[in-house]
């Protein structure tokens, strides 16, 4: 395609190399003036790094981008600013004891002369900016007091601030309440009618759906094809990012509940800071289901897992198995009393990345007699049960035992902890955000085997901030706000809206 | 070529290796600056250090010490632990074995093992109330162990300015009872007939001639039996795990403040067994008032540094290291160079060993070239 003024990007044979490592080749983007164009891949497929070019972070190998049809040189973030791109990053970029306005205006305050500050003028133009997308913020709050959707806003508005005509959305709803998504697709077309262009990457078919005209789609590094949103269904969507035909419905028969397994009581925890974020929680767990926690990330659900853990301490209340106590206790206890956990932070928690695979599946049991005695080591029985493990969870690449860990995709590694978890046996499996960073087969062979094992009478304990995967996978869904699990529902009775006002701290009957 | 070159620069020992050889430019420059001929410099270097068996002795007795005290920081690196305090936990334990070794007198079956032990023990114990403070309150053992390091320092004056210590007249105590020298065959070196073996064999009579004693192997065997315990042991996993990624080791139920713990008492005990192998084996055999730092901990650092933290190449860094610092004296006595020279060049290896991370850059920056020309 020539250079075209309709077009405000348009990035052509794009290549960049990370050492021997091919990260795009020869990807292509054309972004039409005014539309919302997504860009989707799984992870690692080269999304952000595409934008991070764009926006000036890297340098391009080879390739071509231009802008409005003229074509432009930017080497960075600075040159991309001026030339009216603007980029909100998955993590925000906020100084959290600054208020709102001190934050749009960080590194390029207004002065008066000598150097002073000229607040006044600055509110003033933030308050406009404000008005007119209806991007509701109060200039003047603190940044640790307004909510994630907030703090979105005003990275929003740093970047209007900042004259962007262009914006780069990297994973924009990962954070977000199914409301607030709601309410940012608003602020969205607010911006395209207004002329502006906006670029979201995502991996989420749903708000692609929602959300955009255009849909670039990249695979391992490649361009695959660029297409109409409207026209094509989510299904397709997802095989053009995998690559093969994928399910997007996890298959699932109903719940044979059995006794109550695991059972926490009116916990109460503190975080480092001395404040309570865990307030008289309650939950119970029975065999043989899913109980999926549902909530916006910062509820609670970190501490949760870290007081069931022994890495927290509990201030009061009980967290019980098969009617024992174990709160308070230790590390080792929890896992002896038969609960295994799949970490929601697989390269800090879950793994030893610098160790090899063999030794990271018996990172919880090289101290039983199965794999070492005396104290030494028995490298043949770790060794076999590594190739079992690898053999059983289909970890890729085929004999990779004695590679370091670190070098495989987080798909793989997260098979790995799934398979050493399940391997010891547990009563009860807790899941945290299993899925994270996974691409959509990995997905699918998680939710499989989650389900395998509540299928086998084993409770299942599942953490997500994805509502999504909740409700795929959820026999009875917990919703956790403010430190509290306020309501249960059983799945029969539970509902995108209805979790989504609990989750956002509403109450159902009112 | 560039491959190959590639792929030779991403090694680590390469990058040691050019060090080594930078520094030896840098020392080059310096003496050519200062008017001497650095081929004769480095020629008096090299006789010094392996012209006679008596040097290559010798190399070996100041290497010893230093590669113990290289392991022991190295130990500790391993589970991210940075073991500024191998100083005062040599200087503790060479306290340690003092005392036993005075006031003890048994056969040496029984006094050498009691002396080891003492300055293992000694060593430990310092190590340890580092690692306590820090697993107990999270202090950083650099700082803690760089005080602990002045605490011996000071001990040491003190203790060796007391009765019934104090030998009147020196600046230091008595020797221990001799019955505690490990010094290989101290006894029948002395005797008629030894004067003739040492007259009939050139090679290892001039061995003799020196304090040549059981550290050397002690030395080596640590080295082989930590790389054993760190890879084969089910203790050596977790402290490797933890070590690698504290969060992750804690998670599979490993208690880290132990591990913590358990590390720098290791770490210590290493410390104050080089020190014991010194007093027992290498004259005067006892400790004296020191003006500063006898550097065997500081120089462990840099042993370990450039060994890249494995045990086994600690013990040839520790002979390089004890190799200049040894024939460094012979620049000076034959070329009339200040010694100083060698402790720059030694400044100067561990420098670019800290910028050895240039060199996996260098090597892509070769492959990426390597591709345009193509």
């Amino acid at each position: 395609m020539e250079n075209n003024s309709a077009y405000a990007v348009q990035m052509k044979d794009i290549t960049i190399r990370f050492g021997s490592y091919c990260a795009l080749n020869k990807v292509r983007l054309d972004v039409k003036k005014g539309s919302v164009h997504a860009i989707l891949g799984e992870n690692g497929a080269g999304k952000t790094t595409l934008m991070n070019i764009l926006y000036g972070l890297y340098q391009k190998d080879s390739g071509e981008i231009s802008l409005y049809g003229k074509t432009e040189e930017i080497r960075n973030p600075s040159m991309a600013i001026a030339k009216g791109i603007g980029m909100v990053h998955q993590h925000f970029m906020l100084v959290e004891n600054f208020t709102v306005t001190q934050n749009i205006i960080l590194g390029m305050e207004t002065v008066k002369g000598a150097g002073i500050l000229d607040m006044r003028s600055a509110r003033q133009e933030v308050e406009d900016i404000v008005k007119r997308y209806g991007l509701q913020v109060d200039p003047d709050a603190l940044i640790s007091d307004i909510s994630v959707g907030m703090q979105q806003r005003v990275e929003i508005l740093k970047a209007l601030y900042r004259g962007a005509e262009i914006l780069i959305l990297d994973e924009p709803t990962a954070v977000l309440t199914p409301q607030e998504i709601d309410e940012l697709i608003g602020i969205m077309k607010k911006l395209i009618s207004d002329g502006k262009t906006i670029i979201i990457i995502t991996h989420k078919l749903k708000e692609i759906k929602k959300s955009a005209d255009y849909c670039t789609i990249i695979r391992r590094g490649e361009y695959v094809d660029t297409v109409a949103v409207k026209d094509v269904s989510q299904e397709e969507l997802a095989s053009m990012m995998v690559g093969r035909k994928v399910r997007l419905e996890v298959e699932k028969g109903p719940a044979k509940r059995g006794e109550v397994i695991f059972e926490v009581s009116d916990l109460d925890a503190m975080d480092e800071r001395g404040v309570k974020v865990l307030k008289r929680l309650s939950i119970r767990v029975r065999g043989g289901e899913i109980f999926g926690i549902a909530g916006v990330d910062g509820n609670g659900q970190k501490e949760l897992v870290e007081v069931i853990t022994n890495l927290r301490k509990a201030e009061s209340g009980t967290v019980k198995i098969h009617g024992r106590e174990i709160q308070n206790t230790t590390t080792r206890n929890t896992m002896d009393s038969g609960i295994s956990t799949i970490h929601e932070d697989r390269q800090k928690r879950g793994i030893i990345p610098d160790f090899t695979v063999a030794d990271n599946v018996v990172l919880d049991t090289f101290r039983s007699g199965r794999f070492s005695s005396k104290g030494i080591l028995n490298k043949k029985a770790i060794g076999e049960a590594a190739e079992n493990l690898l053999k059983e969870y289909d970890v890729r690449p085929n004999g990779c035992k004695d590679l370091l860990i670190r070098g495989l995709s987080g798909g793989n590694q997260q098979k790995v902890i799934i398979g050493r978890e399940i391997a010891n046996d547990p009563d009860l499996l807790i899941a945290v955000q299993p899925t994270r960073g996974l691409d959509v087969g990995a997905i699918e062979y998680v939710h499989k085997t989650l389900i395998r094992e509540r299928d086998k009478g084993k409770a299942i304990l599942l953490i997500s901030l994805e509502l999504d995967e909740v409700l795929a996978l959820a026999d009875t869904i917990g919703v956790i706000y403010d430190g509290a699990v306020n309501a249960v529902l059983d799945r029969k009775e539970a509902n995108e809206e209805n979790i989504g006002l609990l989750m956002a701290g509403g109450t159902l009957h009112e | 070529m560039n491959r190959t070159m590639e792929k030779l620069l991403k090694k680590p020992i390469t990058a040691t290796i050019v060090s080594i050889i930078l520094g030896f430019i840098v020392a080059a420059l310096i003496l050519t600056a200062a008017g001497y001929n650095p081929l004769e410099a480095f020629g008096a270097l090299l006789r010094g250090t392996m012209g006679r068996p008596k040097y290559v002795a010798n190399v070996l007795i100041k290497g010893t010490p230093i590669i113990i005290t290289g392991l022991s920081i190295a130990f500790a690196y391993k589970m991210g632990l940075f073991n500024i305090g191998a100083e005062g936990q040599y200087i503790v334990g060479s306290i340690a074995a003092t005392i036993v070794g005075i006031l003890c007198d048994f056969p040496p079956a029984i006094q050498i093992p009691l002396i080891i032990i003492a300055g293992m023990a000694a060593g430990a114990l310092y190590g340890g109330i580092a690692g306590y403070l820090k697993a107990r309150f999270g202090i950083n053992e650099v700082i803690t162990t760089i005080m602990l390091n002045w605490i011996a320092l000071y001990l040491c004056n003190f203790i060796s300015q007391i009765a019934p210590f104090y030998k009147t007249g020196t600046t230091g105590t008595y020797a221990i009872n001799e019955s505690g020298f490990t010094v290989l065959f101290s006894k029948w070196k002395t005797s008629e007939a030894a004067a003739d073996f040492i007259a009939g064999h050139p090679l290892i009579g001039d061995m003799m001639r020196t304090d040549f004693n059981i550290g050397i192997f002690v030395a080596v065997l640590l080295a082989v039996g930590i790389t054993f315990f760190l890879n084969y042991t089910a203790k050596g996993y977790e402290l490797r795990a933890v070590g690698f990624n504290k969060e992750g080791a804690e998670f599979a139920g490993i208690s880290v403040k132990k591990n913590i713990i358990h590390t720098m008492l290791i770490a210590g005990a290493l410390a104050g067994l080089a020190a014991a192998l010194n007093i027992t084996g290498i004259n005067p055999h006892n400790i004296s008032h020191l003006a500063m730092f006898e550097q065997n901990g500081m120089n462990g650092i840099a042993v370990a540094f450039i060994a890249g933290g494995s045990p086994i190449g600690c013990i040839f860094s520790g002979l390089l290291f004890g190799g200049l610092l040894y024939g460094g004296q012979s620049i000076q006595y034959e070329v009339g160079a200040p010694s100083e020279i060698i402790n720059i060049m030694i400044g100067t290896i561990v420098f670019f060993v800290a910028l050895t991370k240039i060199l996996p850059t260098l090597a892509e920056y070769l492959a990426k070239r390597g591709e345009t020309n193509a």
